[in-house]
């Protein structure tokens, strides 16, 4: 009887066999697809200005703050609650360091000067983020009132107690070691971002070559030698080809006139820089790294993966789902207050309306990224690049001279589609329910 | 006369207006499978969760090796190696049968960080020992078959060293030789001294598995009796008509 059926198999063996030993998530391979070709179409449409260095780089530094918050949102997602309060917490984030660093800090003695100034203000915010954060999760988990109610009213609760902090006024100028967050302001040039991408090439050579030596160790099989070569490749081209774009955005000659004079220098003759990694992406990808881990290797991730796929033997097994409520929420809340750094910092100022509508663009982002409503499946990459498909779709039409309205409407569009193909594909798969 | 590995002393709960389980007491020695009969909503499952922690009894007492215990998480009954096979299984779909294997009781190596494939290779060590033909080792256990899902249950329970083992329809949905494989699992640790409680409708099945069968009707203990004193008869009208038999002979 088992004959039968490898035998039946063994048709359709060969012709997955490519991408069987490549084992590659075949999700992510669509989902860089749709990227890819999203990308595409909008450079023919613009006449070659949506892959330029210049917009990639605008492109990156724009997803950030979302994506920071969307790798959070698949934690809240995937243990069946919802967040709707992060573009509020990010404002009142936001608003809490502004004041921190314009005002609070100042009455207490510190001078506009003080090295220490950005770094209070910026500790202050992810604590405030962190405790709002936890109390949601509180009154979801503890109190039992749906995490759809408590952060709808947080929705409301935080835009206000940001706008009272303020005044509902402008705060700024912001701080100018905490603007090197913003994107622009702050990059590592040219030498660095190439430091930084062969450490990281360096380390996912590690990573792939310790996890196959793990395999071995166990006698499990593994990848022919041949796919982990080729993955390999892959990792270290998207990482280079990454760096290679960023750095090829180079600073305008005005600018960097502009940078001698101040520094009392003159700008010598056929004298290039660029402008390459910004501390954001560096932030995110920080972020994006210590998600990942969380999820995938921690048993609080496990736990968030347990209890989104069945609460009742989550709790049977010792997990304490209501804790874990708690700790999702407030990693959420922490990551708001990272993203208001970003934000606020992109803007140079606290702004009243910061963060507004960032609870669709998050959840969206996740949802895109093929976190599943349901509960129980979602990944970090999977929102990070659902971030950046909504941010394409975002700014390629503007690019392209569409109209606020249209671009909402296609936005909203993509992303009810996303979803049903995401249920096709696990029909197809027969995955999921 | 021995101490008995666990006793259930004057246990109730009440779920609202339904007294599921009303003064009840039995006992387990160690080596002994104690079989739990009653027809549907007799209040068999409530019974043993309230020893496995699930769920906190109004009233009674817990003794194991006749220290009074406190038994109210399923961490407790965890400490106290109770495993259990719950009847619904409580696995989650999502993960594979390492993790579900582990749920709560990670491997981790020297940074803290889940060992998957240690705990993926410890599976395979049982899963070989349980059900040979088990290989979906890395599948969502989703993707498995319901008598797939009852093994990995199976070996949840028992790649614990468990001391007192709690089988609540474990061959609900496994085939005849899956079934048989788990009879003879049930021998092998009676063999080696855990006390097992074991649930199950199919009566035959029980009086060859069980040294004793306690019956259990709308919440209440009807009798107990060892399986040697008793015909298949006799414990199919405990349970229907909730009268022990024997009982009214002594009388
Ligand atoms: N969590 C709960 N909330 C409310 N009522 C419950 C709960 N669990 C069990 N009950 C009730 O308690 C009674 C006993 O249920 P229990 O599950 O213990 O029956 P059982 O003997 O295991 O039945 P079965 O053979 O069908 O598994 C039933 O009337 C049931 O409806
Ligand atoms: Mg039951």
């Amino acid at each position: 009887m088992s004959d039968t059926t490898q035998a039946s198999s063994s048709g359709g063996r060969q012709r997955r066999s490519i991408w069987k030993s490549l084992e590659i998530d075949p999700r992510l391979l669509g989902m860089i697809g749709a990227f890819i070709a999203i990308a595409v179409i909008f450079n023919i449409m613009t006449g070659g200005r949506f892959l330029t260095p210049r917009n990639i780089f605008n492109l990156t530094i724009q997803t950030v703050s979302v994506a920071i918050m969307a790798t959070g949102m698949v934690f809240i997602i995937v243990t069946r609650h919802i967040d709707l309060s992060v573009g509020a917490l990010l404002a009142t984030c936001s608003a809490v360091m502004a004041m921190m660093q314009t005002r609070w800090l100042l009455d207490l003695g510190f001078d506009l000067g003080h090295p220490l100034l950005p770094w209070l203000a910026i500790g202050a915010g992810i604590i405030v983020g962190t405790i709002i954060g936890a109390f949601q999760g509180w009154l979801a988990g503890y109190q039992g009132i749906p995490a759809f109610i408590v952060t709808l009213g947080g929705l409301l609760v935080w835009r206000n107690v940001a706008w009272y902090l303020t005044d509902g006024q402008t705060i700024g100028p912001l701080n100018e070691t905490y603007s090197a967050f913003g994107g622009i302001q702050g990059t590592l040039g040219s030498f660095w971002s190439w430091v930084v991408g062969l450490i990281a090439v360096a380390a996912a050579l590690v990573g792939l070559w310790s996890a196959r030596r793990n395999k071995v160790a166990h006698d499990f099989p593994v990848k022919p030698l041949w796919a982990e070569g080729v993955v390999a490749a892959i990792i270290a081209g998207g990482i280079l080809g990454f760096v290679w774009i960023l750095t090829s955005y180079e600073i305008p000659q005005r600018v960097l006139e502009r940078d001698f004079e101040a520094a009392g220098r003159v700008l010598p003759e056929g004298y290039t820089a660029s402008y390459g990694l910004p501390f954001s992406v560096l932030v995110l990808i920080a972020v994006a790294i210590v998600m990942t881990i969380i999820a995938t290797r921690t048993r609080l991730g496990r736990y968030i993966f347990a209890t989104g796929g069945n609460p009742d033997a989550a709790e049977l097994s010792g997990i304490n789902t209501k804790l874990l409520t708690v700790k999702v929420f407030a990693i959420l809340g922490a990551l708001c207050a990272i993203s208001a750094v970003v934000a606020s910092a992109r803007l140079a100022n606290h702004t009243n309306d910061i963060g507004t509508l960032d609870e669709l663009r998050v959840i969206a982002a996740a949802v895109i990224g093929g976190t599943a409503l349901s509960g129980g499946i979602g990944t970090i990459y999977g929102a990070i690049l659902g971030a950046l498909i909504m941010q394409s779709l975002q700014s390629g039409m503007a690019m392209m001279g569409v109209d606020a309205p249209f671009q909402n409407i296609v936005v909203g569009g993509v992303l009810v589609l996303a979803v049903w193909i995401d249920i096709q594909y696990r029909k197809w798969t027969g995955e999921g329910k | 006369m021995t101490t008995p590995l666990v006793e259930l002393k004057n246990i109730s709960i009440a779920f609202g207006g339904v007294q599921a389980v009303d003064d009840v007491s039995i006992s387990l020695m160690p080596g002994e499978v104690l079989g739990l009969l009653g027809h549907n909503g007799a209040g068999k499952s409530t019974l043993i969760k309230i020893l496995s922690g699930a769920y906190k009894m109004d009233s009674g007492e817990i003794r194991i090796n006749g220290e009074k215990v406190d038994i109210s998480s399923t961490r407790d009954a965890r400490r106290h190696n109770i495993e259990t096979i719950y009847q619904t299984l409580a696995l989650a779909d999502n993960l594979d049968a390492p993790s579900n294997l582990f749920l709560g009781r990670e491997l981790t190596n020297v940074f803290g960080l889940v060992d998957d494939a240690r705990m993926e290779a410890e599976t395979r060590k049982i899963m070989k020992r349980l059900n040979p033909n088990f290989k979906k080792i890395t599948e969502p256990v989703s993707a498995l078959s319901g008598g797939q899902r009852q093994s990995v249950a199976i070996a949840r329970a028992v790649y614990f060293n468990a001391r007192i083992l709690i089988m609540d329809e474990p061959t609900a949905a496994l085939g005849v030789h899956e079934t048989q494989m788990v009879a003879d699992l049930i021998k092998e640790l009676k063999a080696q001294g855990l006390g097992i409680f074991l649930i199950s409708h199919d009566t035959r099945e029980m009086m060859e598995l069980c040294d004793r069968v306690s019956v259990m009707k709308n919440g209440q203990l009807i009798g107990t009796e060892r399986v040697e004193d008793v015909t298949e008869d006799d414990i199919l009208s405990m349970i229907i008509l909730g009268k022990n038999p024997r009982e009214k002979a002594v009388a």
